[in-house]
């Protein structure tokens, strides 16, 4: 391998309440394809956008080429030669090819300063023909597969001369085919002294291309390894082997009757044949990697964006679910995963976003009834203890654990049995975090069903009695909390399964 | 005991109210007026210049619930002067003049449906385009329909809606209606659990919908009264000029928004009030009406109404701003 070209040492990132990365060292050589794998929210965007220069590091230095750097946004990123490609490319749709390459760095004609559409339009077709793609550059971006798609993003990347290549999880949205594809125009690249940061969740991407891989854990780096030096099961447990410290409180419930029975849900490009039961006093975990269909599954089941097939039994009664009001009629209630955006109405008051949902029930012939209300209201702020000065302060003034707890309270005050918790406690601090769970499990206890959809390992290990694992779409098992292992589940999550990685082999060999 | 605190905080959190600021303005306005010009307080007169221009009132109120709701409707004008031109025609076949206006109500109704049911049920069709289009294709129709003749021969009585007064009180009737209406809207708007639907979609689509709001069916609403309204400014529109012509109400729907958010809505959504929207109302009469009697010709007039929207829009961000600096400092 080459020199190093890159040098990232003891870097650091703080968000509030958050420590996204702590004094992490990473080192990139010429002519080598580093890959960097961790779970979700282990700190690999936060490292990828301090070399882009997106975020700066809080602290720690960068070494570009042996010389200490600062790169204070994207455009000096350019300057060194550092380009990155995205899973899903933040292409200009309506522009061509070409444009999209050049936008940046035009080609101007030497005395008119006019744009040299000639010199770029062929330029476009050499980086195009370069990797292997016979495109024509005045296409527009917009009509063209993802898998396209990032090669312009490459070729854009060439056009600057990029020495480094950040990947952003290129192949999550590709099929086999196309995949194959950009691990030969990867190796190519690499044959001519690009050096390339690899991000993937796939194991076979990473033991088909990359040399050497570095684990992110909890903002920490965990280890560099040669990628032949260490075996898949090793890597596994080096993205997750942390240690439990934190204790969570769900109390063995004996399962009550059935709540919801899900038989065969699918939906075309996002999930299928997905089946599971829900009892009473039970919280099922579901586990997964971003992309892998959860939160689909769950706004399937809320009737954000109906499932094409399969049914769905509530209380052992079949249902239609079409829309959310159709859902919360059979008692199905949904934490979403983004509260600001799909959760809360900032600019309204506490009492006005636990209320909503219930608004009908508070009402005598349409008219709002405030006394109803203060009473529904006052009383979800003291069970849930949502420290705020009263029930009329607007939501927007609240820390965002107090703001979880109004989106949470809205929820029970609609008094629904199926509870679905869309990452429940993301991005809260620990104090409010214990307190989502220690509710969660008062609910069990309580008889609720529910449904606990999490990227937090030790949170699913802690809290769940079952453990649904999806993978690309599909449930690849489900788990009993004596069973699951944060290996198990990272295994299934990942799907490793050495039978098809060996039938794959094959197929490559039928592509050759 | 413990409610009676509930409601002084209540009270506390909205102290600063939109509605304050108009109302200083509308005295402020009244006080100015009545210095510079002896004409100015006059009963009679004064009730008149209110009246003018208040057809078109009638449509603020569900453009306020549009707005709240985040949405916008552009093509009011259009459905008024096409309701107008229907209902004429009717009575002119030998419709009653009651039935005569309910077409008018009906063509409003059936138009805003229309409108709402491409707006909510569509994706990604957005009010401002749906509206444009029906800016155009309303008043369309109606040219196509009369041309440029104008239709008139209303029953004496008809009359009596746009210019009567309620016994001998002064009151036009048509003022009493238009606070009639009012009410019955600030109620809705503020007092419903509809209401609170319509400011929680303006202020959240999305999180209205995962709360369960029906959030199509509120919007498809929403357009329909604003096109019912549209048919009630037809009527009293018509009755004003005692003819009907595809060109009237040109222009309302601007003037209709422009009070609209005067009266403290935000085109963003989630803010909005009916009392404010009165308000705003009675402070562009009494503007109008001052430097009419001063002899101020329409064009400065046109000037100092656009200088004064700016500026009365623009206080609440000078004292938030105000506000924040002092947190800071």
């Amino acid at each position: 391998m080459g020199e190093r070209i890159l040098e990232l040492r003891g870097v650091s990132k703080f968000f509030p309440g958050i420590r996204a990365l702590e004094r992490v060292d990473f080192d990139l050589e010429t002519g080598e394809i580093h890959a960097l794998v961790g779970e979700n929210g282990a700190g690999k965007s936060t490292l990828i956008k301090i070399i882009t220069g997106v975020h700066q590091p809080d602290e720690g230095e960068i070494f570009w080429r042996g010389q200490k750097v600062t790169i204070p946004n994207p455009t000096v990123a350019s300057r060194y030669q550092i380009a990155a490609v995205y899973q899903q490319p933040a292409s200009f749709p309506h522009l061509s090819i070409t444009e999209n390459i050049f936008l940046g760095h035009p080609f101007l004609r030497p005395f008119s300063r006019r744009l040299d559409w000639k010199r770029m339009h062929d330029r476009a077709r050499e980086l195009l023909k370069s990797l292997g793609s016979d495109l024509d550059p005045i296409t527009p971006v917009g009509t063209l597969s993802t898998a396209q798609k990032q090669i312009v993003e490459i070729a854009k990347a060439l056009s600057i001369n990029a020495q480094i290549l950040i990947m952003d999880e290129p192949t999550a949205a590709l099929t086999k085919r196309e995949a194959e594809e950009l691990y030969r125009i990867m190796r190519e690249l690499k044959s001519q002294g690009t050096a390339i940061i690899f991000i993937s969740h796939r194991f076979e991407d990473i033991y088909e291309v990359a040399d050497r891989v570095t684990v992110l854990r909890d903002g920490k780096k965990v280890g560099t390894w040669m990628v032949k030096d260490i075996s898949e099961r090793d890597l596994v447990r080096a993205m997750v082997g942390r240690e439990i410290t934190q204790l969570f409180p769900k109390a063995w419930v004996t399962p009550g009757r059935e709540l919801l029975r899900v038989e065969g849900l699918s939906k075309t490009g996002y999930f299928s044949n997905v089946s599971f039961t829900l009892h009473a006093g039970e919280i099922l975990g579901v586990s997964g990697l971003v992309g892998s269909g959860r939160t689909e599954v769950a706004h399937a089941l809320f009737g954000i964006a109906p499932a094409d097939r399969g049914k769905i039994f509530v209380e052992g009664k079949e249902v239609t679910i079409r829309s959310p009001l159709d859902a919360i009629a059979c008692g199905i209630g949904y934490l979403p995963e983004d509260r600001l955006q799909q959760g809360l109405f900032l600019p309204m008051s506490i009492n006005d976003n636990i209320t909503i949902a219930i608004l009908d029930s508070l009402t005598r012939r349409g008219w709002l009834q405030p006394e109803r209300e203060y009473e529904v209201s006052s009383k979800m702020l003291e069970l849930l203890k949502i420290k705020a000065p009263s029930i009329f302060s607007l939501v927007s003034s609240l820390s965002g654990g107090n703001q979880q707890k109004v989106v949470v309270a809205k929820l029970l005050a609609a008094r629904l049995r199926i509870l679905i918790l869309d990452e429940p406690t993301h991005g809260i601090d620990v104090g409010a975090k214990a307190a989502i769970h220690q509710i969660m499990s008062d609910l069990a206890q309580e008889g609720f069903g529910i449904i606990m959809i999490s990227s937090e390992m030790p949170e699913i290990l802690g809290m769940s009695d079952r453990i649904l694992v999806m993978c690309e779409g599909r449930v690849s098992g489900i788990l009993t909390r004596e069973e699951a292992t944060q290996e198990k589940i990272m295994e299934m999550a990942v799907n490793v399964n050495w039978a098809k990685l060996q039938k794959k082999e094959k197929v490559g060999v039928d592509y050759a | 005991m413990e409610l009676e605190s509930l409601r002084v905080q209540r009270a506390k959190s909205l102290s600063f109210r939109w509605e304050w600021l108009l109302l200083v303005l509308i005295l402020g306005a009244f006080f100015v007026n009545v210095r510079l010009s002896p004409y100015f307080w006059n009963y009679r007169s004064f009730m008149d210049a209110l009246s003018v221009f208040l057809e078109a009132g009638f449509m603020v109120f569900s453009m306020v619930m549009i707005l709240v709701a985040g949405d916008i409707d552009i093509s009011v004008a259009s459905i008024a002067a096409l309701s107008s031109v229907l209902m004429a025609l009717s009575h002119k076949a030998g419709l009653p003049m009651g039935l005569a206006m309910l077409v008018a109500l009906g063509v409003g109704v059936a138009c805003g449906y229309f409108n709402g049911f491409l707006i909510s049920r569509v994706p990604n069709l957005s009010a401002i385009i749906v509206t444009l289009a029906g800016f155009s294709l309303y008043r369309g129709i109606a040219y196509v329909l009369l041309g440029d003749r104008a239709v008139s021969g209303f029953p004496s009585w008809y009359s009596y809606l746009a210019w009567g007064y309620i016994g001998n009180t002064g009151i036009p009737f048509m003022l009493a209606a238009f606070f009639a209406c009012a009410l019955v809207y600030g109620l809705v708007l503020h007092r419903t659990a509809f209401g609170r639907k319509v400011f929680a979609i303006g202020t959240n689509r999305t999180a209205a919908l995962f709360s369960g709001v029906p959030v199509a069916r509120i919007r498809q609403i929403l357009f329909t009264l604003n096109g019912l309204m549209a048919g009630v400014t037809a009527i009293f529109l018509t009755s004003k000029l005692g003819s009907s012509r595809p060109n009237v109400a040109t222009g309302y729907e601007l003037e209709v928004i422009a009070i609209a958010v005067l009266g403290g809505a935000s085109p963003s959504g989630g803010k909005g009030s009916i009392f404010g929207a009165c308000l705003a109302f009675i402070l562009m009469r009494l503007l109008r009406y001052g430097m009419g009697l001063r002899n101020i010709p329409g064009q400065v007039m046109m000037v100092a109404i656009g200088v004064v929207l700016i500026g009365v829009v623009m206080i609440p961000n000078l004292v938030m701003s105000r506000k924040k600096r002092t947190v800071v400092s």
